[in-house]
């Protein structure tokens, strides 16, 4: 079967691609949609959001998520904010700037059409969680707040105390329980996708595990989405929640869905650095912190004094000294890779050597600790919890870590994978983020997608295909769960010496030294070789306890690790097939005289996108050129 | 690390019970080399990391983004849900808040709404039926005006907010002698009721929402005030007043109809 990587970017003018194609789109007449089911795996804000809309269009929707409520998706611990070109503030902003810059901001690694549309449909997200109750931060008039985010040079982000994520979240959520309520989602909650079926070369259901009862089930439907979230926990420490997996979508790149750009990965440059080896996950604080604190590191090497008794001239506000003009606001990749280098150079502070310093000192005596604690108590505290110290006292200590996907499953202007009847949103696609996201550009992503791409184009899907009935009992459910249960049955079966952790713990290592924040490709070659032995290794030496028919939360994480030890080569694959230096991808083989960041567009200005041929094989890189036809290409520039 | 870390040897009883259908027991185990820096729950991986090695079942507890936001966690511990302490949950909870050789008892939620599924993990799918009673506006994608059409008072929106923060987690519940699920109900009756866009269906939800939780088997509040003093997230008793009145409302009105 030939990999169909035609993106079906709609024609006219970038302003009318989208208006003409949902013109064009088949509709499906109310009574119809009554006979047509849609799988929904995940329950996070694209996945959420596209159950919701789905059912009150009138489809039957399934839902699946592996917490025990649709509410606690990952989404959830999104702090900061959502995008939107409203313009309120009257500073300039409009869809087209906001395109702009989100293309840009990508490093030119995204599809235009794609941005522009996501650009076009902001401002109806805003309409609609304000129109669910999601409470806002206001001016004392009454009116909607907005704050300036991640190097945005407009106020354009939108957001809810540093809990925008949990209250659009919610109003997703409230949104599917009416529905739920009505009969239209069925909830299917604590249960983990095993498996995608494919019959006659259509995505037709799923294969799940009952996370209680260690059920096997078969789900049929007429399409299936997929909302499943990134993979950044292949890293082992990330920002990401203990759950977060990259299951669902691998088991769909194993079944033909082709996999684009998994070495895009975002390293957020303000989390709360590693405290030891039980650390089990990292805390990000919000980017928005980097508004009012400034960013140093002393200027003598391992200088072990107390934040606050090294004076001023001998402090180096290292990104405003190099980045005069955006200063600590540069974007996050490159906010990150400077706080390496400085760690790298023997700067770093704390204990560990492994962190910079975030100030508030200036900030607190220029508009005092009240107005400080207004914008940013919550995290504040957060950080005292975890660490025991004060930012309103002494600086924080920071350090990058591993938040965001922009890799995922390639999907087309419809958000079609390559396997037809497939569709994928939110991070798990590979997005209209190019090779670096900037902030508060996820959530508004994962919500156009849900709200109001995918109604009009799953109309289109099954308008325009003749489904032939299927049922549970088709031979390909059969052999899926087979397969499914064999696996569990493989991981108990081992009886090895070292935990699913351990495995997970060793491979977090290795993708964070060779595949993490600077790439070369002898590091890149050793990751490949040593994730190969780490898996055969996983594979003869794992140790699972109990049974596969009760609650094992073990046996979940063998699942997810064996997926990751596999994914994992893919990263670093793609990141040794990429030879330039691009957003969040940054090889040390491409940069420029000053050491920024060197793309090459004649050779790269491609997504590659990956074909699987079997574990132990080599996959297929095949490319989808990208054309920049309204933002020309330019070498990034945040001096 | 700030440095001011210490090692601790802590004597854990644990909750265990094999599922909904079984009876459950206390066991108990000692743990060394703790890190007072570690989470609470960082310090329940290691003790699972150890049971495993030891052949035994390793501890089943819910859990997610580890950053006090998704509301899985759960846990009463030495008595508390959350833990001691105020306004912190169980993922957020650090070891040093604990000292050398302490005993610390570790039970599920304790409610005949939230049966226990195994160890301490509970069934909490009782607050998502309260939800789908009437928690939400009744807007489709597609109807919603300009979001700066209707101002709202800051006032407002920051009171909905306090009320929105709530996380689910169903430590009100736990810590009720009633076992009354009114403060997590009255947060979202009380956010939307504050809203305009809420208030159309304001007493209709209200009635809604607390007949479900009558019918799902939580109990009546009588003002213990127990459950704010557990709440994770601050959630305020006044949120209880607010929706009696919606309650109140509804009842008028639909004597009147
Ligand atoms: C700490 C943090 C802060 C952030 N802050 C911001 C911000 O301020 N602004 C912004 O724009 N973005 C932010 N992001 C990014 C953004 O939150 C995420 O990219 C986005 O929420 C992802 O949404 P999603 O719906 O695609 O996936 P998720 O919310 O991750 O949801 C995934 C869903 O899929 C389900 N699932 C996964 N695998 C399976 C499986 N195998 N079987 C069944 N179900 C499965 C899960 O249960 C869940 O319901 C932040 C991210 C983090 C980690
Ligand atoms: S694990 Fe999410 S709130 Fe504790």
């Amino acid at each position: 079967m030939s990999f169909n990587l035609d993106s079906k970017i709609p024609e006219g003018p970038i302003q009318d691609k989208w208006e003409n194609h949902k013109f064009k789109c088949k509709l499906v007449n109310p009574a119809n949609k009554r006979k047509y089911s849609v799988i929904v795996v995940g329950t996070g804000l694209a996945g959420g959001s596209a159950a919701a809309t789905l059912a009150e269009l009138g489809y039957n929707v399934k839902s699946f998520c592996i917490q025990d409520s649709p509410r606690r998706a990952h989404s959830i611990a999104a702090q900061g904010g959502v995008n939107a070109a409203k313009n309120y503030p009257n500073d300039g902003d409009s869809v087209w700037r906001l395109f702009y810059d989100t293309v840009k901001g990508g490093d030119y690694r995204a599809r235009e059409a794609n941005v522009y549309r996501l650009a076009q449909v902001s401002n109806s997200i805003i309409d609609q969680c304000v129109a669910q109750g999601v409470p806002f931060a206001r001016d004392y008039g009454g009116y909607l707040a907005n704050r300036s985010f991640g190097g945005a040079q407009v106020s354009r982000t939108f957001y809810a105390k540093g809990q925008t994520g949990q209250q659009l979240l919610l109003g997703a959520y409230q949104s599917m329980m009416k529905e739920v309520g009505k009969g239209k989602i069925d909830l299917y909650t604590r249960r983990e996708i095993l498996d995608i079926v494919v019959i006659d070369g259509k995505a037709r259901g799923v294969i799940v595990r009952d996370l209680i009862t260690g059920d096997i089930e078969r789900h049929v439907a007429d399409a299936v989405i997929l909302g499943s979230g990134g993979y950044g926990n292949v890293y082992f420490l990330s920002t990401n929640a203990m759950g977060s997996n990259g299951g669902a979508a691998w088991k769909a790149y194993k079944k033909g869905a082709g996999f684009a750009n998994p070495c895009y990965t975002q390293i957020h440059p303000t989390c709360i650095p590693v405290h030891g080896d039980s650390q089990s996950k990292l805390t990000l604080m919000s980017e928005s912190l980097r508004n009012d604190g400034r960013v140093w590191v002393p200027k003598k090497e391992g200088d072990d004094r107390h934040p606050n008794d090294i004076p001023e001239e001998e402090r180096d506000y290292y990104l405003e000294r190099i980045y005069p003009s955006f200063g600590n606001l540069v974007p996050r990749d490159v906010a990150s890779r400077n706080a390496k280098n400085q760690v790298d150079a023997g700067k770093g502070v704390g204990e560990t050597k492994v962190a910079v310093f975030l100030d508030f000192k200036q900030a607190i005596e220029r508009d005092g600790k009240d107005a400080i604690a207004a914008k940013y108590g919550n995290l504040f505290e957060m950080y005292q919890r975890i660490t025991d110290e004060s930012p309103y006292e002494q600086p924080m200590r920071i350090y990058p870590a591993v938040h965001y996907t922009m890799g995922g499953l390639w999907v087309d202007y419809n958000l079609q994978s390559t396997i037809p009847g497939l569709h994928v949103l939110g991070e798990a696609n590979f997005s209209d983020h190019g090779a670096n996201r900037l902030g508060a550009s996820a959530l508004m992503q994962g919500l156009a997608d849900g709200y109001f791409v995918i109604p009009y184009t799953l109309g289109n899907y099954f308008g325009t295909n003749d489904l032939e009935k299927v049922d549970t009992t088709h031979p390909e459910f059969d052999k899926s769960e087979k397969e499914a249960k064999e696996r569990l049955e493989k991981f108990l079966n081992i009886k090895g010496s070292r935990t699913a952790d351990d495995f997970h713990k060793s491979l977090g290592k290795i993708m964070w030294e060779h595949v993490g924040m600077a790439r070369n490709e002898a590091g890149l070659k050793t990751a490949i070789s040593q994730i190969q032995k780490l898996r055969s290794e996983f594979w003869t030496d794992l140790k699972i306890p109990g049974e596969t028919d009760e609650v094992n939360i073990e046996l979940e994480k063998a699942g997810r690790v064996a997926d990751f030890l596999e994914l994992g080569e893919l990263m670093a694959r793609d990141a040794l097939m990429r030879p330039e230096s691009c957003g969040g991808h940054f090889r040390v083989e491409s940069q420029t005289d000053e050491n920024e960041a060197l793309r090459r567009d004649d050779q790269f200005a491609h997504s590659a996108v990956w074909e699987f041929k079997g574990v132990d094989q080599e996959p297929i890189r095949h490319k989808e050129e990208l054309k920049f036809e309204y933002v020309p290409l330019t070498q990034r520039s945040y001096k | 690390m700030s440095g001011k870390e210490k090692i601790i040897t802590v004597h854990l009883k644990l909750w265990r019970q094999k599922n909904r259908s079984t009876k459950g027991f206390f066991e108990e185990h000692t743990l060394e080399g703790v890190s007072t820096g570690s989470s609470f729950l960082e310090m329940l991986d290691q003790l699972n990391e150890k049971l495993i090695r030891e052949d035994k079942a390793p501890f089943a507890f819910d859990h997610d983004c580890r950053e006090g936001i998704c509301g899985m966690c759960s846990l009463m511990i030495n008595g508390q849900a959350h833990g001691p302490e105020r306004a912190t949950t169980t993922c957020q909870l650090h070891m040093r808040s604990f000292s050398d050789q302490d005993t610390i008892v570790i039970e599920p939620w304790r409610s005949s709404a939230f049966p226990v599924l195994k160890d301490c993990m509970v069934d909490r799918t009782s607050f998502d039926k309260v939800i789908a009673a009437g928690g939400f506006t009744s807007v489709n994608v597609g109807n919603a005006q300009d979001a700066n059409a209707l101002p709202i008072s800051k006032e407002n929106a920051d009171l909905a907010m306090d009320a929105a923060a709530c996380i689910g987690c169903g430590a009100c519940v736990a810590s009720c002698p009633n076992a009354s699920a009114m403060l997590f109900t009255s947060a979202k009756i009380s956010q939307l009721a504050l809203l305009p866009q809420g208030k159309v269906e304001a007493h209709k939800r209200a009635s809604k929402m607390v007949e479900a939780m009558d019918e799902l088997g939580f109990g009546n509040c009588s003002n213990h005030a127990e459950c704010e003093a557990s709440c994770p997230k601050d959630i305020n008793l006044s949120n209880i007043a607010r929706t009696n009145r919606e309650f109140f409302k509804a009842k008028i009105f639909s004597e009147k109809e």
